[in-house]
């Protein structure tokens, strides 16, 4: 039986940057126990043997010419933006490296 | 405590790894058709690919591929018959996705090598560099950091970001892990980047500006005791923008690294910024806890299995590398090495060759070039190649030099008139109304009144005294503004005071 | 009028009996009257429509050659980009976004003159299969308004038996675009992967994401099948083919000498009673058509709902990270010194809600390395096994069916707090998904047990999506001669409705 304690899921919310109460974490931690059990089964067949498919269809080599074509304009570009300045998207301070 | 180079190389051996990023020289991003002209206004160069709006999808650009193959072939490494993309997912503001297309387990190109030789005590000695793999990757979009003291991302208020550079096609060029290089392990490290740079520009496949960040070098580098088999512990240094900052931020890591392990501390596993202003390196993000990224292969693009016949193709038009290049050359030119490495490290040869073969004999083109140019640049503190001179024009000079049309010194004019834009040698000469002064009657008009003007010294010459010569000829050439040749001065003034050369 | 089929509304339009205007004003009218009930609807560009429908009946009127379909209404899922409207994905982080650009799906239906109406109520991200997860409200079934309409496209299929459009767009990861349908009594097809471009369709998980037509009637998916199919550039992963003969196969009908392969697996325990009556009537139906009924085993199907729990909770916890405040929608607590983490964290935890929370989270962990490849790698592995499971079957059968779900549709609320139980809704749909095949849902009738509509499952190899239609358009006729009327004509009458 695999689970996730209640300090796993506060780290892969952190991984997934998403906020979570005290509460949400416990709650998500128990159900996760009963999820990862019912996922856990693909183990059971997923041998050496078989190759994994990440792609339904057998597509190869599907290229694009390098050729320039026109941009949104920057207004476009911008136009969902919460906060905006000098044609830039304007965000908060961003900790960490440089 | 503080160490000298040679105490650190006496002691530990260094082990190096570097890890090369190139940006492509392609008209359209990697993943979608935006331009990628380098300083754009901001957001010029965006669509919902680049921005990561909702529903977007990419798409590969073809000629990224085909130059990331000619890479890897010239780096003799092998091109898989199958590799894919994968998603390396991380979130930061500068890349729209908050995960990269990269490469991960599947690159393109693996297991290849560069050769570079380098000066040792023992004479020129050749190190080969191991290269692991050459993948493709997008670049990140670039932020402006608002407020705080410094303008750096440390204490400011707000970032402002343009993502005209996100997903401009970057190449990542990563080496094996590089032992037994000792003492001259900066020197290697920046000759192999040199070289790098050297055979992708003659791929044409990038501008290579390191100033601009189009070729950008991370080194990794860990000490162990000489004798050890066992890899110490590396840091990771960033940012490190031109060939001469790979060799210092190298040497630098080296001493810092020694000095911990000498003074009994740990190194620590981490990202370090070269400082351009102090040499030295400054922490960054530590590794301790390293990032998980997620890979996985990403499925909104489908593998890339280029076939042999095209593999093939590329290999058979890859260009000469630029080493044998460069030796094939100064045999030709009978060069002495010297003056190679001369040419090679003021960026020249390329020019020099150009002027060469523009008909210029290789002697004169190297010594404009490396000379009266190199100067000029030196003076005005830009590159050589940022002068508005070309090899057509030094060609031109040239020719006009050997024609008898132009002294050395009026030679000089002109070039300073092509590099202040005045036009092309032929236009400056005209509108200057520089020409040589071969008129014998004005010349001698000329010598008579610097006789003239010093009896004495001519009579010392007439007295067969010819070195006094010189003050006269001085005097002729001051009288005709340089225009005359001052050869032709001098025979015409023995002649005059009754004298022949001996 | 708007109970007609879209195929004969174009008939009228053609003929000019009726304008454009007229009949999207009268489902405008339509969504004005019972919409509050059944809450389809996120958005409805009135004025839009409006002016599209008028420039199609000038078009028509200056004796310019229109493609079949120009003029007839549609209902589009809200997880499709359309230039200047706006797009939520039943999100709230994305209250408010207007894409500033189309979809291919959506560039494709203005190309034909499709009349686009607005934009229909979702499961958050797609995710769901009730349409309860939308951040803006439930869609209502209009079979029974306390129950669910299925999902994710709950709005789409709900807007179909409401009369509130007569085709729709949907989109279908793991049954969204079935399920609704056959809790609905709809017709709702997902086209081979590849088969319709997935440019502007917000992704939820990559792999698996594929838009196809909602109506009423098998030939009126078939038309708007051929409408918004075809190779796009702009998807690396569209398959540059010709769009399979589907309205062709539609209009024939004919299952004489087909192979229909019934899968074991997907069948017996589990299934409602009147779901299996349903099933092995329209099974007789199609032998009497003259198709020849074999059965097929598919013994990895048992673990393709693990498998699916698995990628793509993967695929969307990485397509999901670029809504983080910084370039579009939400933004929470960018106050005086908040740094881009901290306001990408809480926008996350505010504009998403729990279903989607939860995939992300099981996504990450599944990818995270240490995992990987007991999660994520297995999974992959099980779809190779699905995927030779369908191979084989199609050795055998020219089409595979099934009952496109286990029950009938359920009270809203019922299965909230139960994911694993929610999750057993797709258990038939999914496999199609795996192996990305074509698959279709149309209605078999009614279950004896609580008169609630019972969807039928064709599924054809990649590509040959004319079997399907070929399957589909010949039950649908031996299902009409045996009732007389279409199955829609027996839902209750919405208050307010016309």
């Amino acid at each position: 039986m695999t689970s996730l304690s209640r300090d796993d899921v506060a780290k892969l919310a952190g991984l997934a940057r998403i906020e979570m109460s005290d509460e949400e974490l416990v709650s998500l931690s128990n159900e996760f126990t009963v999820i990862l059990d019912a996922v856990a089964r693909v183990q059971e067949v997923a041998g050496a043997d078989v190759v994994a498919t990440s792609h339904p269809l057998p597509l190869r080599n599907v290229f694009r010419p390098d050729v320039v074509i026109p941009s949104l304009s920057p207004a476009e570009a911008l136009s969902g933006a919460p906060a905006q300045e000098e044609q830039r998207f304007r965000v908060p301070q961003i900790l960490g490296e440089e | 405590m503080s160490l000298t180079y040679e105490e650190v190389v006496a002691k530990y051996e260094p082990v190096l790894g570097l890890e090369v990023h190139v940006e492509l020289n392609t008209n359209s991003k990697m993943f979608c058709g935006c331009s990628t002209i380098f300083g754009a206004e901001p957001n010029t160069q965006t669509c919902p690919v680049c921005l990561a709006l909702p529903g977007a999808l990419p798409t590969v650009n073809e000629r990224a591929i085909e130059s990331t193959i000619k890479i890897g072939l010239a780096l003799n490494c092998s091109i898989a018959p199958f590799s894919r993309f994968a998603r390396k997912n991380y979130f930061y503001p500068d890349m729209p996705k908050n995960f990269q297309i990269s490469q991960y387990d599947e690159p393109i190109c693996v297991n290849g090598y560069v050769d570079v030789e380098i000066e040792t005590d023992e004479g020129p000695k050749v190190f080969r560099i191991e290269v692991e793999r050459v993948h493709m990757e997008e670049d990140t979009g670039k932020s402006l950091h608002v407020g705080g003291a410094t303008g750096r991302i440390h204490g400011a208020e707000y970032s402002l970001l343009d993502y005209n550079r996100a997903g401009i096609p970057l190449v990542e060029i990563v080496t094996k892990i590089v032992p037994g290089t000792g003492k001259y392990a900066p020197e290697v490290a920046k000759a192999y980047v040199a070289e790098l740079r050297d055979i992708l520009r003659s791929l044409g496949v990038s501008d290579v500006k390191m100033e601009q960040g189009s070729l950008r070098c991370d080194a990794n580098v860990s000490l162990r005791l000489i004798g050890s088999d066992v890899l110490g512990t590396r840091s990771e240094t960033k940012n490190v923008n031109s060939l001469r900052s790979v060799e210092r931020a190298i040497r630098g890591e080296m001493i810092r690294h020694a000095e911990r392990l000498n003074s009994g501390e740990r190194v620590k596993q981490e990202t370090r910024h070269f400082q351009e202003d102090t040499g030295l390196t400054r922490s960054g993000r530590s590794k301790e806890q390293a990032e998980d990224y997620r890979y996985f292969p990403e499925p909104d693009l489908v593998p890339v299995a280029p076939d042999a016949a095209w593999i093939e193709q590329l290999r058979a038009a890859l260009p000469e590398r630029p080493s044998i290049h460069r030796k094939r050359l100064q045999e030709q030119w009978a060069v002495p090495d010297k003056e190679m490495s001369a040419m090679i490290n003021a960026d020249v040869l390329d020019v020099v060759e150009a002027t060469v073969a523009l008909g210029a004999d290789p002697a004169k083109a190297r010594s404009w070039w490396l000379g009266e140019i190199s100067r000029i640049a030196n003076e005005r503190d830009v590159a050589i190649k940022d002068l508005s001179i070309s090899a057509t024009d030094v060609a031109e000079i040239v020719a006009l030099v050997n024609a008898g049309e132009l002294t050395d010194k009026l030679a000089r004019q002109v070039v300073e008139g092509v590099i202040a834009g005045e036009g092309r040698p032929s236009a400056i000469i005209a509108a200057r109304g520089i020409k040589v002064v071969n008129d014998d009657s004005a010349l001698m008009a000329a010598i008579e009144r610097a006789c003239a003007g010093q009896p004495e010294t001519a009579q010392k010459v007439r007295d067969g005294h010819l070195p006094a010569a010189g003050a006269l000829i001085g005097m002729v050439m001051k009288d005709t503004k340089g225009q005359a040749d001052a050869a032709k001065v001098r025979a015409l003034l023995l002649a005059h005071l009754g004298q022949s050369e001996g | 009028m708007i109970r007609n089929s879209a195929s004969e509304m174009a008939s009228k339009l053609a003929s000019g009996e009726v304008t454009s205007v007229a009949l999207t004003q009268a489902h405008l009218d339509q969504i004005s009257a019972v919409d509050k009930d059944v809450h389809a609807f996120l958005h409805v560009d009135t004025e839009g429509a409006l002016s599209q429908a008028a420039a199609v009946d000038a078009k028509r009127k200056s004796g310019e050659k229109l493609s079949r379909l120009a003029g007839v209404p549609l209902a589009l899922k809200d997880v499709m980009t359309q230039k200047g409207i706006p797009t939520t994905c039943g999100s709230k982080i994305l209250e408010g976004w207007r894409p500033p650009y189309d979809s291919t799906v959506v560039t494709n239906l203005k190309k034909n003159g499709i009349v686009i109406l607005g934009k229909t109520n979702m499961d958050e991200f797609a995710m769901g299969s009730s349409t309860e997860n939308s951040a803006y409200g439930p869609t209502h079934n209009p079979w029974d308004l306390t129950r669910i309409p299925g999902g994710s496209g709950g709005g789409s299929a709900a807007a179909l038996a409401a009369f509130e459009a007569p085709l729709a767009i949907g989109t279908d990861t793991g049954g969204s675009i079935r399920q609704p349908a056959a809790v609905t009594g709809t017709v709702g097809v997902k086209p081979t992967y590849g088969g319709v471009s997935r440019y502007g369709l917000v992704a939820f998980s990559s792999s698996l994401d594929q838009a196809g037509p909602c109506a009423r009637t098998v030939l009126d998916a078939a038309l708007l099948h051929e409408a918004i199919a075809g190779y796009d550039p702009k998807d690396s992963t569209s398959i540059n083919a010709p769009v399979p003969a589907v309205v062709v196969a539609a209009k024939a009908g004919n299952v004489k000498g087909m192979k229909i392969g019934v899968v074991k697996e997907l069948n017996g325990d589990g299934y409602q009673k009147g779901v299996r009556t349903r099933f092995e009537e329209s099974l007789e139906l199609l032998a009497a058509a003259g198709a020849e009924i074999v059965e097929v085993s598919a013994p990895n199907f048992e673990y393709a709902l693990a498998a699916y729990y698995l990628i793509a909770p993967s695929e969307c916890s990485s397509n999901l990270a670029r809504f983080d405040a910084m370039r579009y929608g939400l933004r929470v607590g960018d106050n005086d010194g908040a740094s881009a983490e901290s306001v990408m964290n809480l926008t996350r935890e505010v504009g998403f809600g729990r279903e989607v929370k939860r995939r992300i989270i099981l996504g990450t962990y599944a990818l995270s390395s240490g995992y990987y490849d007991a999660y994520y790698g297995s999974a992959q592995k099980v779809r190779t096994l699905i995927t030779q499971d369908f191979n084989k079957a199609f050795e055998k059968a020219d089409v595979l069916v099934s009952p496109t779900c286990p029950t009938t549709a359920f009270k809203i609320g019922e299965k909230t707090n139960d994911p694993l139980a929610m999750y057993l809704n797709d258990i038939a749909t999914i496999p199609v998904n795996m192996a990305g095949i074509g698959g279709m849902s149309l209605p078999s009738g009614v279950a004896g047990e609580d008169g609630l509509p019972v969807g039928f499952q064709i599924m054809s190899p990649v590509m040959k999506d004319d079997r399907m239609y070929s399957v589909g358009a010949s039950l649908e006729a031996a299902l009409l001669s045996k009732w007389g009327a279409p199955l829609l004509s027996t839902i209750p009458a919405l208050a307010g409705s016309k």
